[in-house]
């Protein structure tokens, strides 16, 4: 190798080799068992091939030997940071198939924790980006602030991560007593840390550097890979289903759509930024006007929906998950098909990475907020 | 102009390093804001919340009663099997009539998600989720569970 | 002997004399030799045990930890159980590597900051090589580490290794060269490369202060090239977990591990160390020209807790650059060296010949 190299430079001619490194199944900074094939030149990127299935589950199939009620269980599993959407999916598919009337007081309950989802989401995004690019402290003040909003999940849903706090009809219990309080209190606290983000990563100067122009994702890849979310809206797709096909209480809260036309990583992380401040908003607007009434409409034990196919979206964390039943009036369903946000956009990471370096490889992906569960179900 | 944006290119760059320098300058100079809690020391102290789902337990009153009927709805309710009723029939004393009564109540925790669908679906509240969550052991065969202690009765006037 | 925390010389002569009294002169030469090769040898252990420990409790608590907790008061012995663990961890070397390189590298790694600490000061007397030219010595060897991270990565048969030690050698090349020119901007001051003559040149206040805005100057580059050549903090290119999993160490395990472990913190001593000779006066204590009330005061404080004080400080400011920013990217670190550094460097180097010069300086 070493003579081959020097023979080369006698005669002036640089030979260069791409060669393949394996990234992952095992390796910090793919969070999780996701395996990139990397073709590089040098530190050049020439081509990224995501191999999926190291955590496959098979949770679609589970899904047809399940009731509707178990089913929302196991969606904690698939994109377990955004737990409360997800199972928010599901119950809302189910009860758009049985035609439910839901109680207002359920409505915002679900809108109240889907925000607060999504913020201890965007926070724990936040901590690990920082320490993907080398600035570990992050990682434990982003920890430090999910956790108050753990401690409001634990007390009224009973658990601090995947939750299965929504049953097909309602909510599993009403609210705790200290809910309210809590919130308020987390709210008050967590717009004084935010700026401290800003101060931290967001205008640091090695940051932006890193991240600004690099894994530049257009407009029209983004549409045509399906990326959603914050890592789309960068890209100025507007996909946000809590606006244009409003779920819940989405309706009736003021809350602006954060779109960025750059698509590079520095967007896609002013995006998620900027979203916990719009999440604190909508959680400001609901949580002392959360109304009285049932936390559950009355739904029969065993419920089937009537034949046909039903199809419920949310804003997840990481983009549009969407809910595709087939039923054939059984007590499962003939079919169920999750379109979850990770899949499409780590699809986008090849057009995303390529030409950039390695260290780049590791913003972008950051940046796209993947969850190796909801890639692979 | 480009030695302008040069020195001033420095001077924002600096200036945004100090700024981060503060942040963890500020918590590193205040050792109270400290969020570690030293686990197994604080146990006394540490109080899981009521709602807290760390296993399920079947409730029993101070006479040894509990309130299962051994109906077996958690059992169908429970996603991944983690419940078996083992039921008994026998012959009522006073009535004479044949009834359902549990031998077992099994539970395997290594199996349970905390889904609390067990609880919900039980018609006369005998289980709980309970906050218990020291669930580590020796031996996976210790985390099958017979919830129902030895003697117990179902209560009077449950069924 | 006549023991004096203010000035060693005495407290060496004597064991000298001692030792020439006892042995024959080649004899006690050499047990000189060993005597101080002892000393060194404990004095990196600790040094290198105690800075573990003292960076993960700074590190824990700048992000709001407790840190090691549970070994020892205060976790004080985590770092002893660390290394006992280290020992007796099997050894592993990956298929296909060079045997003999994969085990050289690791020597060589600890091997530099060896000798480059024979040359430190550490108080009045206490001074084991003190060349003329004490100060090319220790930035020349303390880079033949270079050598044993290259290695390292080529012998692994990793390709994150070999990347890592790519990264690492473009690194501490380019880096180098600013260390050295912030360095030469106080030399045109003292104009002596001998540790003990530069200390002796700060006798009247520190070269940090006496030397104008330029000493100010070339101290911030200093700092900031060397903790990118000792490849820590936001300059951990060849590391960089989140990218190589752990660059060019990524295939050692047990003892070998532990002595890029121990080299890095050995580096990190000895730049501190440097730093505090050139801009703060090594184990000189702070003195205030001819002001004599307050140089007395300053002067009961020993030397050696001088010394250490000022190389804890900023052994401090690196850590604090850790745990705070996040890792360039090889390409933006090679910018900043050449575009940023180096040009500033030059200039400052021109003004501070102007200021020596002229006598503007203090």
């Amino acid at each position: 190798m070493i003579n081959e190299e020097a023979n080369t430079a006698v005669e002036n001619k640089p030979e260069t080799q791409e060669y393949f490194i394996n990234m992952g199944p095992q390796h910090p900074s793919t969070h999780g068992v996701l395996r990139l094939m990397l073709t590089l030149d040098g530190e050049i990127i020439k081509k990224v091939e995501p191999h999926l299935g190291f955590i496959h589950r098979s949770i679609e199939k589970m899904c047809e030997k399940d009731s509707y009620q178990q089913i929302v269980h196991l969606t904690d599993r698939m994109d377990y940071l955004s737990c409360h959407m997800n199972n928010e999916a599901v119950c809302l598919c189910v009860e758009q198939g049985l035609q439910l009337e839901i109680p207002e007081r359920v409505k915002v309950i679900r809108t109240i924790i889907s925000e607060l989802t999504r913020l201890s989401s965007h926070q724990l995004w936040w901590g690990v980006m920082g320490m993907d690019l080398g600035a570990i402290t992050t990682f434990l003040y982003g920890f430090r602030d999910r956790e108050m909003i753990t401690d409001i999940f634990e007390e009224t849903c009973g658990a601090r991560l995947t939750m299965n706090y929504n049953v097909p009809g309602g909510l599993m219990f009403d609210i705790h007593p200290n809910f309210q309080k809590r919130t308020k209190d987390f709210i008050t606290y967590f717009k004084k840390k935010l700026p401290e983000y800003d101060d931290l990563l967001s205008n640091n100067v090695i940051f932006t550097e890193r991240t600004k122009g690099i894994g530049m994702l257009s407009k029209e890849d983004a549409i045509s890979y399906g990326v959603t979310g914050p890592s789309g809206r960068a890209s100025g797709f507007s996909c946000d289903v809590r606006k244009h096909f409003p779920y819940s209480a989405y309706d009736r809260v003021d809350f602006r759509e954060i779109i960025y036309t750059e698509g590079d990583c520095y967007a896609r992380y002013r995006a998620r930024i900027d979203e916990m401040h719009e999440s604190m908003k909508i959680i400001e607007q609901l949580i002392d006007n959360i109304p009285e009434g049932d936390y559950k409409a009355k739904t029969k034990a065993v419920i089937k929906l009537p034949e046909g196919e039903y199809y419920q979206r949310v804003e997840t964390a990481r983009g549009e998950l969407g809910v595709y039943v087939v039923s054939d009036n059984k007590k499962s369903p003939y079919r169920l098909k999750f379109r979850s946000p990770g899949f499409s956009n780590l699809s986008a990471l090849n057009i995303m990475a390529k030409g950039d370096k390695i260290a780049d490889l590791v913003a972008t992906m950051s940046t796209l907020d993947l969850v190796i569960p909801d890639i692979d179900r | 102009m480009g030695l302008k944006k040069y020195i001033s290119d420095i001077f924002y760059g600096v200036k945004s390093l100090i700024t981060g320098m503060k942040v963890t300058g500020h918590y590193f100079v205040r050792p109270k804001e400290i969020i570690t809690q030293q686990y197994p020391e604080n146990r006394e102290s540490l109080k899981m919340f009521d709602r807290f789902r760390g296993e399920v337990v079947l409730i029993h009153d101070e006479n040894n009663m509990h309130k299962c009927t051994g109906c077996s709805a958690c059992e169908l309710a429970c996603p991944n099997g983690s419940i078996e009723i083992i039921s008994d029939k026998v012959i009522d004393p006073e009535t004479g009539k044949s009834t359902k009564v549990i031998d077992k109540f099994v539970y395997h925790l290594s199996m349970c998600t905390f889904c609390n669908l067990c609880i919900l679906s039980c018609p006369t509240d005998a289980i709980k989720m309970a906050q218990n969550f020291e669930h580590s052991v020796f031996d996976r065969s210790e985390l099958t569970k017979v919830l129902n202690k030895p003697g117990s009765k179902i209560m009077p006037g449950i069924r | 002997m006549n023991f004096n925390i203010y000035d060693f010389t005495g407290f060496v002569n004597s064991i000298k004399q001692w030792l020439n009294s006892v042995f024959p002169p080649a004899v006690a030469d050499i047990t000189g030799f060993v005597i101080i090769g002892i000393c060194f040898l404990t004095f990196i252990t600790l040094l290198g045990l105690s800075l573990v420990y003292i960076e993960r409790k700074v590190c824990a608590f700048f992000q709001q930890r407790l840190g090691p907790m549970r070994v020892g008061f205060w976790g004080t012995a985590q770092t002893v159980a660390d290394i006992i663990k280290l020992i007796f961890k099997e050894p592993l070397i990956a298929k296909g590597s060079d045997k003999f390189l994969f085990n050289l590298a690791a020597f060589i790694v600890i091997v530099a900051p060896f000798m480059a600490i024979a040359a430190v000061p550490f108080a009045k007397g206490l001074h084991v090589l003190d060349f003329d030219i004490g100060l090319f010595f220790i930035t020349a060897v303390s880079s033949i580490g270079v050598t044993g991270i290259l290695l390292a990565g080529w012998s692994s048969n990793n390709k994150y290794s070999l990347i890592g030690a790519m990264r690492s050698g473009a690194q501490i090349v380019s880096y180098e060269l600013s260390v050295v020119l912030s360095l030469l901007t106080i030399i045109v001051l003292t104009g002596s490369l001998q540790l003990s003559a530069i200390i002796e040149s700060q006798r009247d206040g520190w070269w940090i202060f006496k030397g104008n805005i330029p000493a100010i100057i070339a101290f911030f580059i200093f700092i900031i090239a060397s903790t990118a050549e000792s490849n820590r903090g936001p300059f951990d290119m060849a590391e960089a977990e989140s990218e190589l999993t752990a660059g060019f160490h990524t295939e050692y395990s047990g003892i070998k591990f532990a002595y890029f472990f121990l080299a890095e913190y050995i580096n990190l001593f000895i730049i501190a160390a440097v730093g505090a000779t050139v801009f703060f006066g090594g184990w000189m204590p702070l003195h205030i020209g001819n002001f004599e009330f307050f140089n007395k005061i300053m002067d009961f404080i020993p030397p050696i807790i001088w010394f250490f004080g000022k190389i804890a400080a900023l052994i401090f400011l690196i850590m604090w650059f850790k745990w705070t920013f996040p890792r360039l990217r090889i390409d933006q670190l090679l910018t900043l060296e050449w575009k940023y550094l180096l040009p500033i460097n030059l200039v400052n180097l021109l003004m501070m010949s102007v200021v020596a010069l002229n006598g503007w300086h203090f």
